[in-house]
């Protein structure tokens, strides 16, 4: 599948700051950040910040981006419309929380505290959306491995971790907690990712051309001519593949530098004073964006789509 | 309304019978020609005359070689919407864009509401729905909507314009719901078939397998070198003069 880029941008930022509004909303409710404080405020920002960075973006790669407002009807069988639905209703209670912190800071503390759990159950609830858009789909199987929106929740989580756990670093507030936590959660999606490429490494192939044609009682089929001279839309958009040996360098790229090292840095750095500590909680963010960014272009580069077959693939 | 119906009252589609069909392209261009003036148009090309043609088009002819030897053949093989019974390519569709009608089990894409998300076209198994890059949403075959109830055609042109179009009648369209059809008698005769049926999509239009090839064709197919071998008539020789003479 071709790794459009706005959706790349889409899903990356905004489980960053789905995942941030989880962390902070549990911070808040366990009473390790101040529910009205400076920290509790810049965190909501950030998180919308990364939330609307992300559906702008999402809407960027559609051809009618004006017409957008219909997404949200078909709720009822579309997990993309799902997934919008669900992307709305968070801003209701993410919005409110904000508002409460900022105009009534003495509010009595159940008000901020119901808020926050329900922004954080709506901030699960998207992410796990988006990761059943690309599971439900029965033409592309390595994306209808039900690891698919597990992992999705997982990567959010992780990586609004380290982001919670870098603004706290920032803030001077005691971050040792968050980091533990945040390498913690790398390390169990790089396994759940590692797990999830050895699944589609071994999956059989069982889709063949002679089936997509119909063909086989005759015998090998392979294509003779195509219907036409240059690639068209189908071939563009899901004739994409990338070459096996540069995916499994990237996968390694991914998991080292993307996982395993910022959860390495995060677990030495959770003891150093609050200055260096900043320092390595970003170089941990940088290094996680990275991992992340290489991972989700992987998920659509290395992703096969059964059409393929009537395009040259023998099986998928 | 994204939501399938539970069923439908009739089962338009076609049959494409691949023993007939020649790879004349004939249908292609006829969509293409009715449909950029019809229900999904325009049907826009990107740089037509430049390095890097392409547009939407929505009927395409592949030609695949089966088998091996004797055995091996050409087959010609066009693809479109199948109009399938349970297809993912409606219910993925976030704006109820895409339907499937009730009355005849044909899949649209309405033009006025699709916001060119394009996942309606990583549901389809079958390559069938194209993007219109100019016009930012996505197209499909319609079975000709605007021509088979069109009163104002002559009766025998309310067809798909494939169908009108092809000169080895390699294409067939009608109701595959109804048993006593012309189109579900031919699947019934000659083994009509769906692509991919595992992916469980359970396409309307079928496809009518190559014929077995008669012995005769096969012993006829390679002349060698008994054609060369000069039967010693003076015409004959000649002429394998003349050719030596100018081959040489
Ligand atoms: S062939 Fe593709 S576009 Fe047509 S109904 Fe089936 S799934 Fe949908
Ligand atoms: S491209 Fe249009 S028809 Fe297809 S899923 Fe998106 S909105 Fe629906």
């Amino acid at each position: 599948m071709n790794p459009a880029y706005s959706v790349i941008l889409f899903t990356t930022a905004s489980g960053a700051g789905y995942g941030l509004l989880v962390w902070l909303a549990i911070a808040v409710l366990l009473g390790s950040v101040a529910p009205s404080g400076a920290l509790a405020a810049a965190g909501l920002v950030l998180a919308l910040a990364l939330i609307t960075t992300g559906l702008l973006s999402s809407t960027l790669h559609l051809g009618r981006p004006e017409r957008a407002w219909r997404a949200v009807s078909q709720w009822r069988t579309s997990w993309l419309s799902r997934e919008g639905v669900l992307a709305l209703a968070t801003y209701v209670p993410t919005g409110l929380w904000l508002l409460v912190q900022w105009f009534s800071p003495s509010i009595w503390w159940i008000v901020p505290a119901f808020l926050a759990l329900l922004a954080a159950a709506g901030a699960l609830a998207t992410v796990w959306a988006t990761g059943m858009i690309y599971q439900s789909l029965p033409t592309i199987r390595a994306w209808s491995e039900p690891l698919v929106a597990p992992v999705y929740v997982l990567l959010a989580l992780a990586t609004g971790g380290v982001v919670l756990a870098l603004l706290q670093a920032v803030f001077g507030s005691p971050w040792q907690v968050m980091a533990i936590v945040a390498a913690v959660l790398l390390v169990a999606a790089a396994i759940a990712k590692w797990l999830y490429w050895h699944r589609i490494d071994t999956a059989p192939r069982s889709w063949t051309v002679e089936s997509a044609t119909g063909l086989g009682s005759i015998g090998r089929v392979r294509p003779l001519e195509p219907p036409h001279s240059q690639p068209n839309f189908v071939m563009r958009e899901m004739g994409y593949a990338v070459a096996r040996k540069h995916a499994s360098t990237l996968r390694m790229l991914s998991l080292g530098a993307g996982f395993v090292a910022p959860a390495l840095l995060l677990v030495l750095a959770a003891s150093l004073p609050p200055v260096p500590a900043t320092f390595a909680a970003l170089a941990a963010t940088l290094g996680v964006a990275v991992g992340v960014i290489t991972e989700r272009w992987l998920f659509f580069a290395e992703a096969q789509h059964v059409v393929t077959l009537y395009y040259g693939a023998e099986r998928v | 309304m994204t939501a399938l119906p539970l069923a439908t009252e009739k089962k338009l589609g076609l049959v494409i019978d691949l023993d007939t069909c020649v790879g004349c392209q004939a249908c292609v261009t006829s969509c293409k020609e009715w449909n950029t003036g019809g229900y999904s148009a325009p049907l826009s090309d990107e740089q037509p005359y430049g390095a890097d043609p392409h547009g939407a088009w929505l009927n395409r002819v592949h030609s695949y070689e089966a088998g091996d030897g004797a055995k091996g053949r050409t087959v010609h093989f066009p693809r479109s919407c199948l109009h399938c019974e349970t297809p993912a390519c409606v219910t993925v569709c976030p704006t109820g864009a895409s339907y499937k009608r009730g009355e005849d089990g044909i899949v649209l894409v309405n033009p006025d509401t699709c916001i060119g998300c394009k996942l309606c076209s990583w549901a389809c198994p079958y390559g069938a729905r194209e993007y219109d890059y100019t016009d930012g949403i996505m197209k499909k075959c319609t079975l000709c909507i605007d021509r088979i109830y069109n009163e104002t055609l002559s009766p025998e042109d309310r067809q798909p314009a494939c169908v009108r179009a092809c000169p080895t009648g390699a294409r067939h369209f009608g109701d595959l719901g109804d048993k006593e059809s012309a189109v579900s008698k031919l699947v019934a005769a000659r083994g009509g078939y769906d692509l991919l049926p595992e992916l469980g999509f359970k396409p309307t239009n079928k496809y009518l397998p190559p014929r077995p090839r008669k012995v005769e064709a096969t012993t006829r197919a390679a002349p060698t070198e008994a054609i060369s071998a000069s039967d010693g008539s003076p015409a004959e020789r000649l002429f394998a003069w003349v050719d030596k003479v100018l081959s040489a």
